[in-house]
């Protein structure tokens, strides 16, 4: 899977899930996620079990942190970085 | 022994268990009784020279910390209250809560100072501020006092004894016309619910009380206050772990937590993301919870991974303190779909179930609880209309009018059934609907605001629906940048949903009933 795969991945599981009828192209690789209450710690569990499941990968509690999950693209990087 | 004024139950632990370890941070800082008294001690001293009375109110804008215990217990030593915030909402909305009780003096971390004083300018409000370097094992606060101690040092005096119906703290909770109402509680109030707890749960100086909720949350009170009280310790969950049941599952074993107090949302969350039955949880005897409904399916499997401790759901409004107490048998039923009840009054109150004319119902009937005796509060800061409407008179007494509606079971025990207003319990945090329209109103662009809450097993979404002046659509997150920026995080909505006008009733008021079926 390559990065533009995953990123389509989890924004289309964003859009649906916490941004229900908002514009696709409103939500760019660099949105801040966590740090504008788009995603809350719950939402967060529930990307990171998203994540887990649909990459086949493991987040350790350390590493589900803003620095990894605030946008789109750092996302992306942790995934792939688990899947290197 | 029966507790008279908060910061006493500090005096008393701190001469009998000098040397023990009264407050550990999650973080790894630790501070014994006698130097916690010490410290709380030099802010009282402080506190007085910067002209701190009793009476007063003071401020604390820190994170939850060993030194905003030391700093609560100095403020309660000069005989003023202290008036907690949460140090992660907006600078806006705190400010204005320091500014509507008058803080004399205010205790803040470097980090906010900065956003304060740009509100406080706006508002015209100068209190002056004790600033702490960050916070950490009580560190920041002795240097800060250190150092004002260099340029102007300051007399010792003995604490004051304040009378019970003297003010110990304000919290300030969530109001329907959009700003916070400050909930005045006194020695009194907290003090007969502290002695309760001592009877019930029999604390002891081995035990480790988790501090999960943050300072503004009531549920604090029983955290510091029935710890300190029994020379147990007092383990400070920091923020960020306590939103995270990954972490602090394996933290609360390590901890070797004894007693655990929360909100039930988390406790859900360590049901399900926790990986409970990884990690040895012997030392766990209590573990209590309050301030929403435990969505039964999550307590059930709490109870399985957690045989071992007893359970307890403490109910009550910040208003009355926790005033009904039901024990979660040691087996529920798995046939049981409904939550636990909320129980039966503690000793210190009476309830009364009233109809919606204020008449007392049969028993077994529906009706608003309503609590009267020595846990509820004086009234709400400077606002002598709502605190009227808050109370039910009847003769000498007034009855604290809960807005929940219970009934009856045939065991005595009373069930919540909802509420007769549109306050809702989120992660524990009461929010009133109203408040985030209020916030949505202030946007330029909207012309009209409805927010509903849609309880379901997992918990409360909030959904706003709005309609803007041009018919244009706004981006959700815009909308959702624009709450976090004026409401707490908790309160920012789940879902937004963009209407070209909001469904009206015949006298052309908002159909409520018409948005709650467009879930």
């Amino acid at each position: 899977m390559n990065p533009q795969d995953i990123k389509n991945t989890v924004k289309t599981f964003i859009l649906s899930e916490y941004l229900p009828g908002e514009d696709p192209a409103a939500l760019t690789d660099s949105t801040p996620l966590m740090t504008t209450g788009i995603l809350d710690s719950i939402a967060v569990l529930k990307v990171v079990t998203f994540l887990e499941n649909q990459f086949g990968i493991t987040i350790q509690p350390h590493e589900a942190v803003v620095d990894n999950l605030n946008t789109i693209s750092d996302i992306t990087r942790l995934v792939m970085s688990k899947k290197a | 022994m029966t507790t008279k004024a908060l910061h006493q139950l500090l005096e008393l632990s701190a001469s009998r268990f000098p040397n023990k370890t009264a407050v550990e941070e999650s973080e790894g800082g630790t501070i014994c009784y006698g130097e916690l008294a010490r410290l709380s001690d030099r802010l009282r001293d402080r506190l007085r020279s910067l002209d701190v009375k009793p009476r007063d109110r003071v401020g604390l804008c820190l994170r939850k910390s060993t030194d905003a215990v030391a700093s609560l217990f100095g403020i309660m030593k000069t005989g003023a209250a202290y008036v907690p915030v949460d140090p992660t909402a907006p600078a806006s909305r705190n400010a204005f809560i320091f500014h509507n009780c008058a803080v004399k003096v205010l205790i803040v971390e470097t980090r906010l100072e900065e956003g304060l004083l740009q509100q406080f300018n706006q508002i015209g409000f100068a209190p002056k501020l004790i600033v702490l370097n960050g916070v950490g094992a009580g560190v920041p606060l002795a240097q800060a006092l250190e150092q004002l101690d260099r340029v102007d040092p300051v007399p010792s005096a003995p604490s004051i004894v304040p009378d019970p119906s003297q003010l110990a703290y304000i919290l300030y909770t969530s109001g329907s016309t959009g700003l916070p109402k400050g909930v005045m509680l006194s020695h009194g109030n907290a003090a007969c619910f502290i002695d309760w707890c001592s009877d019930v749960f029999q604390p002891n100086e081995q035990d480790r009380f988790s501090s999960h909720a943050p300072f503004h949350f009531d549920l604090s009170i029983l955290d510091i206050y029935v710890s300190l009280k029994h020379g147990a310790t007092l383990v400070l969950v920091e923020e960020q772990l306590g939103k995270e049941p990954a972490r602090v599952a394996p933290w609360i074993a390590d901890k070797k937590i004894t007693v655990w107090y929360s909100a039930p949302s988390i406790l859900s969350l360590l049901t399900q993301f926790g990986k409970l039955d990884q990690h040895n949880y012997s030392s766990l005897r209590l573990v209590l919870f309050a301030g929403e409904v435990f969505p039964i399916k999550y307590l059930k499997s709490l109870k399985s991974l957690w045989p071992h401790p007893r359970f307890f759901d403490l109910y009550g409004p910040t208003e009355t303190n926790v005033c009904t107490f039901y024990e979660v048998p040691p087996t529920v039923p798995e046939s049981q779909t409904e939550p636990v009840p909320i129980g039966k009054a503690c000793p210190y109150c009476e309830p009364l179930v009233v109809n919606e004319a204020g008449a007392e119902v049969a028993r077994g009937a529906e009706g608003e609880l309503c609590i009267a005796g020595s846990s509820v509060m004086q009234g709400y800061w400077n606002l002598p209309e709502n605190t009227s409407k808050a109370f039910l008179p009847r003769g000498d007494t007034r009855w604290y009018r809960t807005g929940d509606i219970v009934l009856e079971l045939p065991d005595g025990n009373y069930k919540f059934r909802g509420r007769r207003d549109r306050m809702i319990k989120k992660r524990g945090y009461r929010i009133e609907l109203g408040e985030i329209e209020v916030a949505l109103y202030q946007h330029p662009a909207i012309k009209e605001a409805a927010v509903l809450a849609f309880p379901d097993i997992d918990g409360v979404p909030v959904k706003a629906f709005t309609s803007t002046r041009d018919g244009s659509k706004l981006s959700i997150i815009e909308l959702k940048k624009f709450c976090s920026e004026n409401l707490p995080l908790y309160m920012v909505p789940d879902f937004f949903c963009s209407l070209d006008s909001l469904p009206k009733t015949s006298t052309d008021k908002i159909d409520y009933q018409k948005l709650k079926s467009m879930k």
